[in-house]
């Protein structure tokens, strides 16, 4: 009790010897900074407030593209290590045993300070097809959405359905006659189908605008800066290395007697994957995949370091800096972690009530 | 009339089952798939294997003053060989190399001490985990007996990399014991602390919790008193450490049979008794290699200190490499300390699954 | 093997053996493991092998149905060969059922669904049709009334009746049981032994590995001996028991009946 008491009144006292103001007014004022990488419209003169919005537009969006990325990475190195090919099971454990051991920080100084860096400068842009990569950043380009385009999405949506209905018909139909269509592939194919022919009804409504060499720079197109980049490819990379070793260690856990007594009944080995093992690994493997998603998300915030402008650099790093406020703009990063922390806890704890095993 | 059975003889594998060619063909192009991986692999293979020999090797430097003197498609390993002290020390005086190189091998023979059947083991582990600090930081830092008083600012490279390691895991393993204790204990208020202390720094980002102590920990303190910021920074480290240590034991603790728990009570024992005496021995035998990985995550999380400017391994790289004579020997530096970390890294991790096979076995009732 | 072939082959062996094993000869890297078996088996039969562990029993049965592959010789089921090509493969492995010692029932599947998930799918049966022949199968093992649980929830001796109810569900023409009670507590062996009994007596061509020599003197037409990878002696019952040929063979019954 003494103690809080002495700690809080130092507190007072140094905050007030250094002009710091207390409360979260900040985020009404002026921010001052700009900010590189914004998904909303941004400009000096906007609050605190929109720099924080923006910021955790920017690590929401990298996070979820990292957690996507990893994780399809991630399962293909993990089934790689099983294979019965020699080759590719040594040339995916090398990838896992090298990304896993070696500091985060390090792989995304190395994306960053030696690959990216090393990209020539605009004038010398390397060129694939209509995508220019340079070391200001890689251009691609730019989609602009014309009249037409919302008959296209929803062309999509028709597609969705669609293969939704025709999953629904094979599953009755295989009940009644026990006959089975491969529906999962076919409404793939009806996906990608509806929606080109949505795309060709209204004309193609979509141009694009082509990045070019103007004088100096690049213009048009779309730009992914190069930290962005860096900390896209370090985060997907290095989370990966540990998502591939779930994946083999959950498929590894299902018992080799379930597969002998699912082949002993006459299933082909693709049904055998499917039906029997799969399930029986996702199990074991969910739990351990939700809490890598969250280290990659809570790894973001090392971007501070190359200054991609995502939460704790806005907020925690130039904010806390301009206003001297450090307790609540901490307060606030870790507010924002925590939730999500919380809300994916939740989550787990409902997959895994739902998912276990009836026993005795 | 009983007939005597006369074995047949053990043969060997018929000629196309076994052997290099039949090895190829089960492993390499059993099914046109696996051919066609085979050869992609290889392919891969082909493009990254020779550029990275001729560019580590063969047209690698290995003497110079500055990266003027490396060839150009080749490494520089100039950098790193005129460098190498300040990777190792960071920004130590060099005439003062003697007391940190004193300080390991002290460390080493302690440890070694270990093996040694004559020595007293609880003697031991109480000198090395209290004699032991005290000495190794009087050596480091000096200010007294002659020694000359070198700030903490200055240590840095994979001494300060291991430094903040080692203490980080041992501060934060009674720390984590006691958090985890707290965490099962039937007070309402001591476990709702535990808790809310571990789950807070669990669901955030180590950054954040050194940024808390590099720049909050001032703010509590009255004027004029201010901790050191290595110390700051390692309070960070042992607190977020701490946390994960925890949970890892407290899997541990959970992991023991009621019965043990019981037993303990029956005999009379109290609380601090059992826990030392019965429970805890088996808690944190089942759990080494649990607390072999947190070691090895913190160990790849001292990279971070980086970011609140103290010099570390990778520190003492991106301060070399963008000094104007070695402007553009970033990959050198990465390879260099990323091999190192590796090697720390991969051991560890190797030791770690050895414990746990052994403990495997030791554990295996059927 | 065209589908008329493979139809006109399994028309003749009717008549003939149902399997044969041509100087069969497997290895696990460099170890003998089943040396030059030479055995048929005619429809209907019940054969019950038995031996000391590590002598190739169950490796022997597991060739049957392809979980374990040979090196040398050939076997034939059903005039079919069983040998590298999937379309064989398969087929077989829909005529053949196995009972494992450890059951291997489906933990994420209801018994229900553990029985129907192979007509469904491999037999192309509509689903109703396939819970009806299941729930036939059910209570002929007289388990009927627990096919809603889940395999987690049952003994050891209802999950292996389960298992036996799965693998008659895909109508085999042979039945392999590998150690069937030998993961059992003793109380529950017996209510296994029933079924199989039953089965037996219904005339399903069987082949058992064993150690409960009670069941082969009850049920089987011929017992096999085993012995480091190849058969020593295999012969009646009657005969086999009470007069056999070999020392090794008087040895391994000596011990295995006296206690």
């Amino acid at each position: 009790m003494f103690v809080g008491y002495y700690l809080f009144s130092n507190l007072q006292a140094n905050l007030d010897k250094q002009g710091i103001a207390t409360g979260f007014g900040f985020l009404n004022q002026p921010a001052g900074f700009p900010i590189l990488i914004h998904l909303i419209e941004y400009t000096e003169a906007n609050t605190y407030g929109r720099a924080f919005v923006v910021a955790l537009i920017n690590t929401f969006v990298i996070s979820l593209l990292g957690i996507v990325l990893a994780t399809i990475i991630g399962v293909i190195m993990g089934l790689a290590r099983l294979s019965n090919n020699w080759l590719i099971a040594r040339l995916a454990t090398v990838y896992v045993e090298t990304l896993r051991n070696i500091p985060l920080l390090l792989q995304m100084f190395f994306w960053y300070f030696a690959v990216l860096s090393a990209l020539p400068g605009p004038k010398n842009s390397i060129i694939f097809g209509d995508f220019l990569m340079n070391n200001r950043g890689i251009y691609s380009p730019n989609p602009q959405f014309q009249n037409g385009f919302g008959f296209v999405v929803f062309g999509f949506f028709v597609g969705v359905a669609a293969a939704i209905a025709l999953i629904v018909w094979a599953k009755r139909r295989q009940t009644r006659t026990g006959i089975w269509f491969p529906a999962y592939w076919a409404s793939l194919g009806t996906i990608v189908a509806i929606t080109f022919l949505s795309l060709v009804l209204s004309g193609f409504p979509v141009e694009f605008d082509l990045p070019e060499l103007g004088r100096f720079n690049i213009v048009g197109g779309m730009v992914l800066t190069p930290e962005f980049v860096a900390v896209l490819i370090a985060l997907s990379t290095y989370t990966s290395s540990f998502i591939a070793e779930i994946v083999r260690a959950g498929i590894q856990s299902v018992n080799w007697g379930q597969t002998e007594a699912s082949r002993s009944l006459g299933l082909p080995d693709g049904l055998t994957q499917r039906l029997i093992v799969l399930p029986q690994a996702l199990r074991v493997i969910i739990p351990p995949l939700t809490s890598q998603f969250l280290n990659l998300a809570k790894n973001s915030s090392l971007g501070a370091a190359i200054a991609y402008p995502e939460l704790v650099s806005v907020v925690m790093g130039t904010t806390s800096g301009q206003t001297g406020q450090s307790i609540e703009t901490i307060g606030l990063c870790m507010l924002v972690y925590g939730s999500l922390s919380l809300t994916i806890s939740l989550f787990m704890n409902w997959y895994n009530k739902k998912m276990s095993l009836t026993e005795r | 009339m009983t007939k005597i059975f006369k074995a047949s003889p053990s043969l060997p594998p018929p000629v196309n089952s076994v052997g290099p060619v039949a090895w190829i063909r089960q492993n390499l192009v059993s099914t046109p798939f696996n051919t066609a991986l085979t050869l992609i692999s290889l392919y891969i293979l082909y493009l990254l294997v020779p550029p990275v020999i001729s560019w580590a090797i063969i047209n690698a430097t290995w003497d110079g003053e500055s990266k003027a003197d490396c060839t150009a498609g080749g490494a520089c390993w100039a950098f790193i060989r005129v460098r190498f002290d300040q990777f190792m020390y960071g920004r130590y005086p060099l005439e003062e190399y003697w007391r940190i190189n004193l300080g390991c091998i002290l460390l080493i023979v302690l440890i070694g001490m270990y093996a040694i059947k004559v020595v007293n083991k609880t003697i031991l582990t109480t000198f090395i985990l209290i004699a032991y600090p005290v000495i190794a930081y009087l050596l480091f830092a000096g200010g007294l007996l002659g020694l000359e008083q070198v700030e903490t600012e200055l240590w840095g490279g994979l001494f300060l990399t291991v430094l903040l390691g080692i203490i980080g895991i041992i501060a934060s393993f009674p720390l984590g014991v006691l958090l985890a204790l707290g965490r099962r204990s039937n007070m309402p208020i001591v476990k709702s602390v535990c808790i809310i202390f571990i789950e807070t720094i669990r669901a955030v980002p180590l950054i954040t919790i050194l940024f808390m102590a590099s720049v909050m920990i001032p703010l509590f303190l009255p004027d004029g008193l201010n901790f050191n910021k290595m110390l700051r920074v390692l309070i960070g480290i042992t607190l977020f450490s701490a946390a994960y240590m925890a949970e890892v034991i407290r899997g541990g603790l959970q992991a023991i049979p009621k019965g043990q728990y019981e037993a303990a009570d029956a005999m009379g024992l109290t609380y601090w008794q059992s826990m030392l005496l019965v429970i805890l021995p088996q808690a944190l035998k089942l759990v080494i290699p649990g607390i072999v990985n947190t070691f090895i995550a913190l160990f790849k999380d001292t990279t971070l200190v980086y970011i609140v400017g103290m010099f570390d391994l990778l520190g003492m790289i991106q301060l070399a490499s963008h000094s104007p004579k070695w402007l553009g020997t970033t990959i050198e530096g990465y390879a260099f300390s990323g091999f190192l970390y590796w090697i720390i890294c991969f051991s560890m991790s190797r030791y770690s699954m050895t414990v746990e096979r052994k403990l495997e076995t030791g554990h295996k009732r059927n | 093997m065209t589908e008329q072939n493979m139809a006109l082959a399994q028309l003749e062996a009717g008549e003939k053996a149902t399997i044969e094993f041509n100087d069969v000869n497997k290895w696990y890297g460099d170890f003998h493991v089943l040396k030059n078996i030479n055995f048929s088996i005619k429809k209907g039969e019940r054969i019950v092998v038995c031996g000391p562990s590590g002598s190739g029993k169950s490796t022997m049965i597991r060739c049957v149905n392809r979980l374990e592959e040979h090196q040398k010789g050939s076997i034939m089921v059903d005039g079919i060969e069983m040998n590298d090509n999937l379309k064989n493969i398969e087929a077989i492995r829909k005529d053949v059922g196995m009972v494992f010692q450890h059951f291997n029932l489906f933990p994420h599947l209801t018994i229900l669904e553990n029985l129907t998930l192979a007509p469904i799918w491999v037999r192309k049966m509509p689903k109703k049709e396939a819970e009806e022949m299941a729930m036939h199968y059910l209570e002929r093992v007289k388990i009927a009334n627990q096919a809603a649980k889940f395999p987690g929830q049952l003994s050891g001796g209802q999950q292996q009746r389960v298992a036996i109810a799965r693998g008659l569900c895909m109508k085999p023409r042979i039945m392999l049981f590998d150690e069937p009670t030998s993961a059992l507590d003793p109380e529950m062996i017996k209510e296994v032994l029933d079924v199989m009994i039953q089965l037996a007596e219904e005339g399903m061509t069987m082949i058992c590995v064993t150690h409960e020599m009670g069941f082969a003197k009850t049920v089987a037409d011929r017992v096999v001996f085993m012995d480091a990878g190849e058969i020593v002696e295999a012969n009646e019952p009657h005969k086999f028991f009470d007069d056999p040929q070999h020392d090794r063979t008087q040895l391994f019954l000596s011990q295995i009946l006296n206690h």
